[in-house]
């Protein structure tokens, strides 16, 4: 493509892309997660509080309800985006070795599908109670 | 940047003097809830492992649940779970205070110092009361 076909400057294409070359776009969507992540985490306070000491029968039964089990996907789904953004953050700032910001970037992501798909799992098979 | 080393012979440019960086600065409370806000929620990335234990054993059985509930009444594990909700609440509402400041409202002196401290009695008040509500409920009928 040659400077003259488009009408576009160069700052113009380049404005708000930054350091990351995505723009703004996960700044954001930490703030939308953050947001998100007030309500459910008092929703998940509030449900460990009233489980504590319950029979496992009894915590089988409530976790698996719906609203709860909702909750608590929304809790693990959002921190998951959540976490997953922050990691990646402090990654970034401390690891400037390429091959070591790689290795933990790919571990970063490893590690929040295991842990969130475990969870997810896990509440799903309580709800559902196969 | 080995390369640029003083003395070194290379055609590249010499090693410029850094600027001043953190330590010589006397940290204020801003600075040290900056930090904090980090490390809890790097704590707290580590500490779902503890929820998702928590979870797959409830969707394993009773033995599984028996296991957790050893660990988590145990004094260790009460420790972790005390740490871990302090660090849940108190990154909770360092994140409450970053989304202030985010709509350019709180950071005059006075303003920020006042919201880092509230962020940080709000976290031990909040942790002290949930934890005084979970062993009442503990002693009370199931």
């Amino acid at each position: 493509m040659s400077p003259v076909q488009h009408m576009r400057t160069p700052m113009r294409r380049v404005r708000g892309l930054g350091t990351a070359r995505s723009g703004t776009g996960q700044f954001w969507q930490q703030r939308i997660t953050s947001v998100a992540g007030i309500p459910l985490t008092i929703g998940l306070l509030l449900i460990i509080t009233a489980l504590l000491g319950r029979s496992h029968a009894a915590v089988v039964q409530i976790l698996g309800s719906p609203i709860v089990a909702i909750i608590v996907l929304l809790f693990t789904i959002n921190t998951a985006y959540h976490m997953w953004i922050g990691m990646q953050e402090i990654i970034l700032d401390y690891v400037h070795d390429e091959k070591w910001k790689l290795l933990s970037l790919m571990a970063n992501t490893f590690f929040v599908f295991a842990v969130s798909l475990a969870s997810i799992y896990a509440i799903l098979k309580l709800s559902f109670g196969v | 940047m080995a390369e640029f080393e003083a003395g070194m012979p290379t055609e590249g440019p010499r090693a410029r003097p850094l600027s001043p960086h953190l330590q010589i600065y006397k940290p204020t409370l801003t600075m040290v809830m900056s930090i904090v806000h980090r490390i809890t929620g790097a704590a707290l990335y580590f500490g779902m492992l503890l929820l998702a234990w928590w979870l797959i054993a409830a969707a394993s059985g009773p033995n599984a649940y028996s296991n957790v509930e050893w660990f988590m009444s145990s004094l260790i594990g009460q420790l972790v779970l005390f740490g871990y909700t302090w660090a849940l609440l108190h990154h909770m509402l360092g994140g409450v205070r970053h989304l202030i400041w985010d709509t350019i409202h709180g950071l005059e002196p006075v303003e920020r110092e006042l919201l880092t401290l509230a962020t940080l009695i709000g976290s031990i008040t909040l942790t002290l009361i949930l934890w005084v509500v979970g062993y009442l409920v503990m002693g009370g009928p199931r």
